[in-house]
């Protein structure tokens, strides 16, 4: 009872080898994010728009995201299409490639819903003033949805390195890994390593996203 | 792709379906039972445990399910508290669900005017009468869509417990691609199979939210 691993940390450089595990996730979510508000703000403006081909197209790979586990698209692009199509993708890629393309949806009905949010007399005014579409997007239409799309995005890099954490599956060495490695060297000399490790995690993880998602909710509620 | 490898696996994959609804739901009714208790002790300000279901929906909404599910099951029974891998999945759905549920429930709670509560008080009825004959069928109608939100949410989160030994669907296909190496043939299966599990709950969802939002606009 007495040794519950947390001296385990303070041996050589474990401490700095669980932060560096982290610092992978973060990494992973951070070029997902910035990828997934790039084609999310595509992805959204095209889903406003009224062709019926593209709508359906749209809808089937929303729902694809809504539904299978973020798991199992991680295997399909890391085992799956390897085996399929006989290339080779590292696992970082594959990750990076699953988690944009969650976001991807996630972000584009983001920016569906606020675009929807905007009433029709700005695209009709603008419309009447000779820009076209891409210049009414671009100059009235983001501007104003911008506002509403950044405590949400902020929120989406919350959840991007919440669920990084599985890349764990596919054989990445993040934090969790680096824990059950430390805890697997020191078995011997300290066999209760497993509670302060794990703990240590669990606010690390904590300690990462709280803040963030206190800015969001604090961005959310002063500009509403 | 081979059908007799289909065929043989389809049992397997089965097995795991019924392990992941049984653990899913047993987890679903833990987080609405924790979403209820909870989101009522929010809106009755109960000044101590206030504080303490705060914290609690701060803990398990910014920590990752992998996490917390180590944490309950390769951590704590180095303090003396040993549980099995399927109380293990059930607490651990059940109390990252809570956390969410409990949100879901605040927003249908306020969304209730205040005007209800302070008729059924002037009727005479007691905090509790108003809550549970007032409030909370209005309130729980709100929320129904962001509960099966929730509910897809979480069923999809089940995905993540092959990590502790669980044998449901992921790690079916995880153990089969390992020994046999029929990589696609499981992969298809277990696409399949969440298909099967989910779709019909997205589309139900799909269905209510629209009933819900017409009933707004009715009135």
């Amino acid at each position: 009872m007495a040794n519950l691993g947390i001296d385990v940390l303070f041996k050589g450089t474990n401490f700095l080898r669980l932060l560096q595990g982290l610092w992978v996730s973060i990494e992973i979510s951070l070029i997902a994010v910035v990828l997934s508000i790039i084609l999310g703000l595509v992805v959204g403006m095209l889903m406003t728009l009224n062709n019926p081909f593209l709508k359906a197209i749209l809808k089937v790979y929303l729902e694809i995201v809504r539904i299978m586990p973020q798991m199992v698209l991680l295997f399909i692009v890391y085992f799956g299409t390897t085996r399929v199509f006989g290339w080779d993708v590292s696992a970082e890629a594959s990750a990076i490639i699953v988690f944009t393309f969650w976001g991807t949806a996630e972000m584009g009905d983001l920016v569906r819903g606020s675009i929807k949010s905007i009433p029709v007399i700005q695209f009709e005014s603008a419309w009447a003033l000779g820009l076209n579409k891409m210049q009414t997007y671009f100059y009235i239409i983001f501007p104003q949805t911008i506002r509403r799309l950044i405590p949400l995005s902020i929120n989406l890099i919350t959840r991007m390195i919440k669920t990084t954490s599985l890349v764990l599956m596919i054989g990445i060495v993040e934090v969790l890994k680096v824990a059950q490695q430390i805890i697997e060297a020191n078995r011997n000399s300290s066999p209760n390593a497993a509670f302060g490790v794990f703990a240590v995690v669990f606010l690390l993880y904590f300690i990462v996203c709280w803040p963030i998602s206190r800015l969001a909710t604090y961005l959310e509620k002063r500009w509403e | 792709m081979d059908k007799d490898i289909l065929i043989e696996y389809f049992p397997l994959y089965k097995d795991a379906l019924f392990l992941t609804l049984k653990i899913g739901w047993q987890g679903i009714i833990l987080a609405f039972v924790i979403g209820l208790i909870g989101s009522a002790i929010i809106h009755f300000k109960t000044p101590v445990l206030k504080r303490i279901v705060g914290i609690y929906i701060e803990l398990f909404r910014n920590t990752p399910l992998l996490v917390q599910l180590f944490f309950i099951y390769f951590a704590l029974p180095k303090v003396g508290i040993q549980i099995t891998a399927q109380t293990c999945g059930v607490l651990g759905l059940g109390l990252l669900g809570g956390a969410y549920m409990i949100e879901t429930f605040r927003s249908g709670l306020e969304a209730v005017p205040v005007i209800q509560t302070e008729s059924a008080l002037s009727l005479g009825m007691s905090d509790f009468q108003t809550l549970w004959h007032v409030i909370l069928p209005q309130a729980i109608s709100i929320s129904v869509p962001g509960i099966l939100a929730n509910v897809i949410f979480l069923l999809k989160e089940t995905s993540v417990f092959s990590t502790i030994s669980l044998m449901d669907l992921m790690f079916t296909a995880k153990d089969l691609i390992g020994m046999y190496a029929k990589t696609i043939e499981s992969l298809f299966l277990l696409v399949v199979f969440y298909l099967v599990m989910l779709l019909p709950i997205s589309i139900i969802g799909a269905i209510v939210e629209r009933r819900v939002r017409y009933g707004q606009f009715g009135d």
